[in-house]
Formats: structure tokens, sequence, C-alpha cells
């Protein structure tokens, strides 16, 4: 797992690249609530994530709970179909705004 | 006095103190568990295991990683970690994704006793709440695999945003019964996940399109559909235990209904679409099968509870043989105190952590017989279950009968609570939508909703659950296509299924092009569906029959994973008649309260209306013909009584006229200002046949319809 974080003026991407599951998420998670300040900008660019588990969504849905209850944002990029459709049958997609490209996600997180 | 906020508040720093490990055991970290709740259950650092077993002499836990042919290690529950009859464990720093778990029990091998211990085999946990082994429908496993149904430890904290069960009214409802697979299996259900619960929620738009308020589906508890499966000879066709009544894990759905199965995700899946269907109006029933379980008799397979404590779960003979209620090798011994524990702790899961809104019980008979088989006159279980608090409003509905010959339709035990699958409403009015002679009076009865069986016990209307058909038996269209089953294709030449089916082919066995004979079949649905329609109690029909579901005439397909079950949504297209002919009842059942009520008539004018609660009729107003020879039957509600004059309603007349022949039928008078207005007639061809509810256009003869042969009609006054 390879998380890299790119802080912006206004934005901070962040990239994952790998698995996201029981193993793997922990890691994740300790990366991205340090950046839920007040008001934050997140996208989280998952286009190189082949995989995400249970493990993985809830540590998604745990880390969106965090920023958006300081008034943060946060949108994820590049779902693969997969993980999208797994995400939408277990109800999890609902409560994220996703997109497909970087670009779009950089203007959805401002909008 | 004013406290502050901060004494209210405040938070507690300080960690448990049971959070370390007090044993260690090739390098795992253990401590002593807590006996409640059973099953595996995350405690802080660690997971925490209990399990029953009364009479096993030692227990080890079993840990695999995910999928592993052998253990990654085998934990022996120290002695004194156990609590009673309770093995207790908590183990730390163990993976919550990638370990499966199970039990291996050494005790004794006295079968004439009960014994059936075995320290061989690897055991699955009664209360695992999620099982893999069988995640993706239909893939062959492993044989050779020594635990092939493997407990997983799941999340329990999905975000139900606010969703409960719906509590929809008992009377109010409309019953679908449904089968996850074969809902949206055919390539032509349109889906993206076919066969799956996520493709149910696809379909949400359809069932709110018919009415229905209520999905009752078959087993969705962990099965095998590899349970007895073989390849048929004679055909080719591998069959599968498809319906699924074989329960392999009570408190654990099946992952193979799941698109997510694959992942372990079924829980998730299957919770997202209750609450969809809680979103738009609809109540989910499960189907459960607490009479056997798939471990089979002394030939069959070590599962779990037989490795357990066969002596507890099963019912045996005094030579330790297994009893056969069910007819299907076991009968899982359910008025025995830790049975009976473990049938209500799993309901209550259900209800509380799935939202389930109501049980059909599988040949509930069974739940009533004490552990030597003798019928209980008061059965804990059944009481337990009626008077618990978690489901206090959860509808509880029996299959009241069992294949040990105990038929208890109208005196189950109840308990104010219990609702009944009404099979002498089946039988009787199959009988009288076909013309036999000699069943006007029961048929009055059924569309009544049967006080002949409830009113005694005081249990209303609302204790019948009517049907013409559900998944056991004839499809409605094969009712009216099938003189006889043809059960060819289970590869039991035609000797398994039910031989009394009351049905009648319209003039020709199967499938036929002959146009009369099928203008017939579709008005004999439409008589049907209206007589369900229009009867006190509560509604159900199998899934399809709006559409003109076949099975070809086979009324057992319990095997079958082909378009012989499957719904074929082309059907919709071919059918449209039927199914807005279906679609307009609903409406009107739930625009009318007065064929709602939830107690029985009185026949008597209490009102001081003018007109009785309900009143029977004939081809002559106010004179219905009761004779044997008689296949005609009105009856008129008035309904100012509705709901015993709690709702307002219209005048309804309904006429069922089962005769071959055309007859006329003088309308009773109406009082002044009031018309009679046409909602539905079988005998006209769609889109005369129905009306919405609210627009049926007036009668130009205010004092009689011709009604053609086999046909029916609902007439409004108001």
């Amino acid at each position: 797992m390879e998380i890299n974080v790119k802080p912006g003026e206004q934005v901070t991407v962040v990239e994952l690249v790998g698995d996201i599951d029981g193993s793997t998420a922990p890691a994740v998670q300790a990366q991205i609530l340090p950046l839920a300040a007040p008001g934050a900008r997140i996208v989280l660019d998952m286009t190189r994530v082949p995989y995400m588990s249970s493990a993985g969504l809830r540590m998604l849905l745990a880390s969106y709970r965090q920023i958006t209850s300081k008034g943060g944002r946060i949108v994820l990029v590049g779902l693969s179909e997969e993980i999208q459709d797994t995400m939408s049958v277990t109800g999890f997609l609902n409560f994220f705004v996703h997109c497909a490209t970087l670009d779009e996600g950089l203007k959805a997180v401002e909008a | 006095m004013e406290q502050s906020e901060s004494t209210l508040t405040g938070s507690f720093a300080v960690d448990r103190i049971d959070v370390h490990p007090t044993h260690t055991y090739n390098g795992y970290r253990l401590r002593p568990g807590k006996p409640f709740p059973f099953g595996a259950t995350f405690v802080p650092g660690g997971v925490n295991f209990s399990v029953f077993s009364r009479s096993a002499t030692s227990c080890t836990l079993v840990l695999f990683e995910k999928g592993a042919s052998q253990p990654l290690v085998e934990i022996p529950f120290p002695d004194e970690f156990r609590i009673g009859n309770v093995f207790t464990m908590v183990v730390f720093d163990i993976g919550y994704e990638n370990i499966e778990y199970g039990y291996k029990m050494d005790g004794p091998w006295d079968p004439q006793r009960g014994h059936r211990y075995n320290k061989d085999k690897v055991l699955l946990d009664p209360y695992a709440k999620l099982v893999a082994g069988r995640d993706v429908w239909g893939r062959e496993p492993d044989w050779n695999d020594i635990y092939q149904y493997r407990g997983r430890f799941v999340y329990d904290d999905f975000d139900w945003q606010g969703d409960r069960p719906l509590e929809i009214p008992i009377e109010d409802l409309v019953i679908y019964e449904t089968h996850v697979r074969g809902f949206t299996h055919h390539p032509a259900s349109g889906v993206k996940h076919p066969g799956t619960y996520a493709a149910i929620r696809e379909k949400i738009p359809y069932l709110k399109d018919l009415g229905v308020n209520a999905i009752e589906l078959l087993p969705i508890f962990e099965f095998d559909e590899f349970d007895g499966s073989r390849v048929l000879p004679e055909t080719g066709e591998r069959v599968y235990n498809y319906w699924g009544y074989s329960t392999v894990a009570y408190f654990a759905p099946k992952a193979g209904f799941a698109a997510t199965g694959k992942y372990g995700m079924q829980v998730d899946e299957l919770k997202t679409l209750i609450l969809e269907l809680h979103r738009n109006g609809i109540e989910v029933i499960l189907d459960v099968v607490f009479n056997h379980t798939a471990e089979g008799n002394e030939h069959g397979p070590y599962i779990s509870f037989k490795g357990l404590d066969n002596q507890t779960y099963y019912m045996l003979t005094p030579e330790g043989y297994y009893f056969n209620f069910s007819g299907t090798g076991n009968t899982l011994n359910c008025n025995n105190p830790i049975v009976r524990n473990m049938v209500l702790d799993c309901l209550r899961y259900w209800a509380a952590e799935y939202h389930i809104d109501g049980f059909r019980f599988d040949l509930a008979a069974i739940l009533g017989r004490d552990p030597s088989g003798a019928p209980l006159p008061n059965p804990p279980l059944l009481e337990t279950l009626a008077y618990d608090p978690i489901l206090g409003k959860c509808k509880l509905i029996a299959e009241a009968w069992d294949a040990g010959g105990l038929y208890q339709v109208g005196s189950f035990p109840a308990y104010g609570r219990w609702a009944e699958w009404n099979g002498k409403y089946r039988d009787d009015m199959r009988k009288f939508l076909k013309g036999e002679e000699g069943v006007v009076g029961a048929a009055a009865q059924r569309l009544q909703g049967s006080p002949d069986l409830y009113e005694w016990g005081g249990r209303g209307a609302t204790a019948s659950i009517n049907f013409f058909t559900a998944h056991d038996g004839f499809t409605l269209m094969d009712l009216v296509s099938y003189n006889g089953k043809h059960n060819e294709a289970n590869g039991e030449h035609n000797n398994d299924g039910s031989n009394d089916n009351d049905s009648w082919n319209c003039g020709w066995e199967g499938q036929t092009d002959d146009f009369w004979i099928n203008a017939l079949r579709r008005q004999q649905i439409k008589n049907a569906m209206l007589m369900l329609m229009v009867s006190q109690g509560v509604p159900m029909f199998v899934m399809g029959d709006e559409i003109g579901r076949t099975q070809y005439g086979n009324n057992n397909a319990y095997c079958h994973d082909t378009e012989l079950s499957w719904l074929d949504w082309t059907l919709v297209q071919k059918n449209p008649d039927l199914f807005r002919f279906v679609k307009q009842l609903v409406a009107f059942r739930k625009a009318h309260p007065a064929l709602r009520n939830t107690t029985h008539f009185r026949n008597a004018d209490y009102l001081g209306t003018g007109y009785p609660d309900i009143s029977w009729h004939g081809t002559q107003a106010w004179s219905a013909d009761w004779s044997a020879s008689s296949r005609v039957l009105a009856f008129l509600l008035d309904g100012r009584h509705a709901r015993g004059g709690a709702a307002q309603d219209n005048f309804i007349y309904v006429i069922l006229n089962m005769h071959w022949d055309g007859l006329d039928f003088e309308l009773p008078g109406l009082p002044p200002g009031l018309q009679w207005h046409v909602f539905a007639n079988t005998g006209a061809s769609s889109p005369d046949d129905i009306w919405e509810p609210g627009s049926e256009p007036p009668l130009a003869d205010q004092h009689k319809l011709y009604l053609s042969g086999r046909s029916s009609a609902i007439l409004v006054g108001r």
C-alpha cells in the first residue's frame, strides 16, 4: 500500500495505490484523519486501487464522517467499475461524491 | 441548582481493565471470555468466542486463514475458561477480515444415548453471522475440504439512517412470495447482478407499480445449493437444493444470493436492500426453517449441531435415531430450552439487526412438538415468540402443518399473535374456482376470513393468510392449465409433489394455441385474483402470477435452477392485461377498508343502517343458493360497517358466477341517491375488464347484470 499526500493551496489530494483491506485500512485512515481540519477539502484519488474490502469501505465512511462533521468535503476519484459496483450494492456509494478523473474531482470538491 | 456542562458530560479516559491477556498459546494471547453473547463478538483488542455444549469433554478453537485448507492454529479452550456448559475465550490481535473460525469438540461416541462426538470434525458455530464456503452460487465446492462452511466475523455497524421495521398493520398487507434468485435470474430481467439481493433493489419500481407492500422471501439463511445436487441421467440437468429449505447457518444470510458474496459483503448488501424496500413502503418477511437442519440423519454430514451437542439439538428416538417429522431426515428439538433460546436469539437478531418485518415458519406444527415428538397443548417456543419484546411488532405466520401428519390450520396455538397459511382457503377456493359442486358454503367462509376456523379463538380475520398459490404447488397459470402435476423433470418419475391440486386445465392439458381455451384460462386467473383480493384476511400470491408465469405443470420445482423456476420478464410485455388487472385489484383493496377488516363480520346490521355488514345473494338479490349444485355466490358489503363502523366505505357488491353458463344477476337496491358502478368484470375483455378505483363507470341497468359463464364482477355503490 502506497499513500501519497499532496497538499495544495485549497485542496489536499491523497493518492492511494494498492488494495485497501483490513491490513492496510488503518494506515490509510491514520494518514487521512490528520488532514480533517475544519473546512478541509480532500480528494481521494483511487485510480490505482484494484480492490477494497469491507474494512476499507468502513474506513472510508468513518473518514467521511470525521471530515464532514468539521465542515470539510471529501470527493472520491477514479473508482474502478468493480469498486463502484460493490459500493453501490452495499449502500456505501450513497454517502459520497465521486468523479471519474482528478480534474473533475478537484472541481467537485471546491464547488 | 444548575450544573455546569462539564460535570454532566466529560469523557472516560480510563481504559477498560479487561483488555490484557492472561494466557498465551503458541504465541496467541488469550483471556477468559464472556459466555454472553454466544458466537464470535468483537471486544477491545480481540474477539470473544462463546459456544455451548452440554456433553463435550473439551473444545478447541480452530482458526484458518481465509480459504486455507489447513488450520492456522488450533487453540484448546483452557478448562478454567469454561463456565457451566459454555466454552469461552478471548483471542487478541487476530485479523477481522482474513480469519475463518470453527470448533472441534471431544466427547462420548454413544449414539444410543444421542452422542455422536467426533474430535476430528471442524464444526460451524451455530451463531456464526457470516459464513464462507459457498460464496458464489453454483460454484462447485472442493468436497475434500475439511471445513465446508466457515464461520467469519461480521461488522454490525450498518448505518440505517433512521429506518426501522415498517409495522404496516397486517390487514393492510398484500404479500408477494418470491425467491431471491428466481426473481431476477432470467436473462430477460435486465438487471446488473441477476439473482441477487442487489437485483431485487433494481426491481423495486416494478413491485411498487404492482402495489404489493410485502415480499416474502424463500429461505435466505445460509444453505448449500449443492445439498442433494446431482446430474439427472434422463436429461443431463444438474439439479440443486434451489429452494433452500435446509439451513446450514441460522444467523448468516446466503452468500450466493449476494452480488458481493465473493467479497463477504452479503450482510451490507442485504441490509441495503431492506433499507431501500422500507423506503418504498415494502415490508420484508422471511421464510424460516426451524423444523430441521442440513445435517440429515445418521448418514448425513457433520456441519454444526450434530458434533456440538447432538442430544440437545435433535429429536431422537429412544434408540438414538433421528425423528423425521420434517420429511428431510432430522427434526430440530425446538422445545428443548437451549434450542428454544437459539431460535429466539436468531429471530431477535434478524428483527433488530436486519429490520425484518415478519417471519413465516416452515412446517410450524413441528415447533409445537415436545422432544419426543408429541404435540404440546401450550408449546413454550410458540408462546415465547408471541410474547417476546423485540418481536413484539413482527408478523408471525405459521405453516400450520408438518410432514408427520400434524395439521393445525385453525387450531395452531396463537397467543393472539400467530397468523396461519390458510391451507383450507387454497383448497376450497380452488374447488369453487373450477366449478365443483358442494363448496359454496365453504367458499363463503373463506371469503369472510374463515370465521369457521378462527372466530372461536377470537383470532379475527387477520389470522388467515389467504392464497391460491405459493412456491409449493402450481403457479396460478398452471392451476388453470393442468389437471395433474408434471414433475418428470425432477427425476423421480413424477412421484414427488402433491396429487391434490384441485386444478382444471380448461379443456387441454398444458400449452395450446386454442384461442378459446387461452381466453378462458386468463379469465380464470382473473377470477382467482379477484376472489383473493376481496377476501377478508391477508392476500398472498407467488411471484409471476400477476403475469401468467408457468412451470409447465411442475408443482414441486424445488430443485430446478433453470427457466422452469425463474421469472420470465418477457411476460410483462406478453401479458399486460393480467398485470393491469392484478394491479387495479390491489389498488382497489387498498382503497376500500371494508375489504380489510380485522375482526369477522357479525352478519348483522349493528349500526342501524338498514343493511347488515355482509349479506349473501345469488341470481336473485337477497337469496343465496346454498344448495349442493350451486356454483354461484354474491355478497354485499355495506361500507358504513367497515372496521366495525370506524371507517367509511362504499357499498361493494361481489358476484361470483363459477357456473359454465352465463346468468342474469338481480342487483340489491341501494339507498336513494346511490348508483351501482362497475369496477371489474372478468367476462369483459381488456381494457373493459377493470377500471381504476374511483373512475368506475355507472351501470346502465341498475337492476340487473348479465355475467357470462365462469366470470366474476365487483360493483361499487356510491
